[in-house]
């Protein structure tokens, strides 16, 4: 059995980075780059089937060419092997053109045959659309389990993950193949280690093109125009009074008077 | 963090290392440090955390328990550890620079393959002995006696402001075995705690690095086996100064992860906050302040690869070690300085992490040779009135396809 896990490449947080509308265009984002942190729980979580399942791991990263930064990482943390997806196979699609081209790039993964699970992060922090593994279950057309927070076995060729919902968890049993998005309290990712990542740093990360995916593009929406919405200028008013409750008073009339309540 | 500016130097190996201690430290140094650096305490949960990842013998060969990373790479560790808080960098620079690296560098084999697997995998906590309550920059001055008898030395004397001296297993201590030569008849020895006469305490009131352990360590009488001498007797002077050039490439480092935290925090800071209608960070003289930090980050990170890429390469760097450390130490406390000036009023308080770095910056412009120290070794190096001769035991050059 092999488990698949969807990375992407996303501006690091950390930075605070100021992306102009033209950087995000054009994709040249002057910003450093590092694996989303929802998909290291995904991670994390294949490394720790691997060692339950004696399974073979596998990220798979759709990106720019060489933006192989986040792929590097799931290395160093312990995945298997890594595979890159050329961007450009998308042609600038959308989110159902990209869960097309990493559900094509699954069946790739040692000729398609043993993959059984698909694991991903809950969404990225740059797109943050969480529809993604949504698609790549319906393009290979495999069960979906959303908001795992830990999957308890697999046994016979059924998995029992347990699930968050508001207010509540519920444990479900689902059979294989299955695509997985994880919550963020299925684990605690683990750090690199220094023999990982001299790992990571030697391994050749191979490239799937179109020609290696030979998937129809059903491409539906395209970026036509992208702004920052305009920033809103707001006004403070400060109440004052002898009492609490006269500035409630007025805080109260001030609010009727702009029909917020 | 924004990027390094000495990226395009380093290897991939390197930025994975970087970004896995830069982690290390946003996730588990920063939430906690403050309140121990409040309290007075030491972060002894960081320690099984920091051993687990390597980063207690991240440049020794990994047949020695090690990590078998190249020195480069303590620097990076040294850099985001000190981002987060000194003290955290200071137990690595303690127990790996000037504890483990100085017994790969003069130990034999056997001293080797007995103190270093324990001390790599952090099993045992090492500190260096050489201050005296009499003696810092004038090492020579030192009155701690070891005086042999048969196969075996009996050690005296008392050492102050020794890092970790009240947490560590291990101690590197220098004393004379023949006072009548001065630096020459210095020897190095190291002992274990648990040994009668040995005891240690920890000093109190300390300006900065609060979350760092510093104490004495007293010696009455401890016998100690003549095959726990480090080098040859009367090689203490070089053995200590050589530890010198080790750990002072971590101060250096270290102190480039501070200057890095002043403009993150200064930058995000000047632009959030508003006086006379706009940000701060649009008043010159703010953006003066902080473009001062940022020549000192970028002169700083240059200093310190090229004494990293000597060591990688065996070359004695004494010299360079010792300007990046002078140079360093000096922009962090500059740039400590402007970082509590833009944050105002609320960078005197401990709400902000920048009147910490202030403080501790004060303590790296003194340890590890004063700045004083420095600038008169510069000028004799310059002036020709000082040369570094070749060592009985050279620090090896990084290997690696030896060292992993």
């Amino acid at each position: 059995m092999n488990v698949a896990v969807l990375i992407k490449q996303t501006p690091d947080t950390a930075e605070l980075p100021k992306v102009t509308v033209a950087e995000a265009q054009s994709g040249e984002l002057q910003a450093t780059m590092v694996i989303n942190p929802w998909d290291e729980f995904a991670v994390e979580e294949a490394i720790d089937l691997s060692d339950r399942f004696s399974c073979d791991t596998t990220a798979i990263s759709l990106g720019r060419e060489g933006e192989t930064d986040a792929l590097k990482h799931a290395l160093a943390m312990g995945v298997d092997s890594a595979l890159h997806v050329d961007e450009s196979v998308v042609e600038g699609g959308d989110e159902w053109a990209t869960a097309e081209a990493l559900a094509a790039a699954v069946r790739k993964v040692d000729g398609g045959e043993d993959v059984e699970i698909v694991l991903a992060g809950k969404m990225s922090v740059d797109g943050n659309s969480g529809v993604i593994y949504a698609g790549v279950a319906c393009k290979l057309g495999w069960d979906l389990l959303v908001n795992v927070t830990r999957i308890v076995d697999i046994v016979d060729g059924t998995l029992i993950a347990e699930q968050a919902f508001e207010g509540g968890q519920e444990t479900v049993e689902v059979p294989l193949p299955v695509v997985i998005s994880v919550a963020k309290e299925i684990n605690e990712p683990r750090y690199p280690s220094f023999m990982g990542i001299r790992k990571a740093s030697r391994a050749a990360i191979p490239t799937l093109g179109r020609e290696d995916l030979e998937f129809p593009l059903s491409r539906t929406t395209r970026w036509t125009d992208l702004n920052k919405p305009e920033t809103e200028e707001v006004q403070v008013r400060i109440f004052e009074g002898a009492s609490v409750e006269e500035k409630a008073a007025q805080l109260a009339d001030a609010l009727m008077a702009e029909r917020v309540i | 963090m924004m990027a390094s500016t000495t990226e395009f130097l380093y290897t991939e190996e390197h930025n994975l290392v970087r970004k896995m201690a830069y982690d290390f430290t946003r996730n588990e140094v920063m939430p906690i440090i403050a309140e121990h650096d409040r309290k007075h305490t030491f972060p002894f949960e960081l320690l099984p955390k920091m051993a687990q990842l390597g980063f207690l013998g991240i440049c020794l060969p990994a047949r020695y328990g090690g990590a078998g990373m190249d020195f480069l790479s303590l620097g990076i560790v040294s850099e985001a550890l000190e981002y987060g808080d000194s003290s955290v960098r200071e137990t690595v620079a303690v127990h790996l620079a000037l504890h483990a690296l100085p017994i790969f560098q003069w130990g034999t084999e056997e001293q080797k393959e007995t103190f270093l697997p324990g001390l790599a995998g952090g099993d045992q906590i090492a500190c260096f002995g050489l201050t005296e309550p009499g003696a810092g920059s004038d090492v020579a001055a030192l009155q701690s006696r070891a005086v042999r008898q048969g196969e075996e030395y009996i050690l005296t004397g008392e050492k102050m402001w020794i890092t970790l001296a009240d947490v560590a297993d291990r101690f590197l201590v220098f004393a004379k075995t023949q006072p009548e030569k001065g630096a020459r008849g210095i020897s190095a020895f190291v002992l274990e705690r648990g040994w009668e006469g040995l005891t240690t305490g920890s000093l109190e009131g300390k300006m900065g690095v609060r979350a760092s352990n510093t104490g004495w360590i007293n010696m009455q009488d401890v016998r100690v086996p003549a095959s726990h001498r480090l080098g040859e007797e009367g090689e203490g002077f070089k053995i200590a100064m050589s530890c010198l050039d080790n750990a002072r490439f971590g101060v250096a480092a270290g102190a480039v992860g501070i200057i890095r935290a002043c403009i993150d925090e200064s930058v995000k800071y000047a632009l959030q906050r508003r006086t006379f209608g706009k940000p701060i960070a649009e008043h010159q003289l703010v953006q003066q302040m902080i473009a001062q930090m940022q020549q000192d980050l970028d002169i700083g990170e240059l200093l310190v690869w090229k004494a990293g890429t000597l060591k990688n390469q065996g070359v004695r760097n004494t010299r360079e070690t010792s300007m990046a450390k002078w140079f360093c130490t000096e922009a962090a406390r500059r740039a400590a300085d402007n970082a509590v000036q833009v944050h105002g009023a609320y960078g005197y308080s401990d709400e902000y992490n920048v009147e910490r770095h202030l403080r501790n910056t004060k303590s790296a412009v003194i340890y590890e040779g004063t700045s004083q120290i420095h600038t008169l070794m510069q000028a004799a190096y310059t002036l020709g009135m000082r040369e570094d001769r070749p060592l009985r035991c050279p620090m090896p050059a990084y290997d690696p396809d030896a060292w992993q």
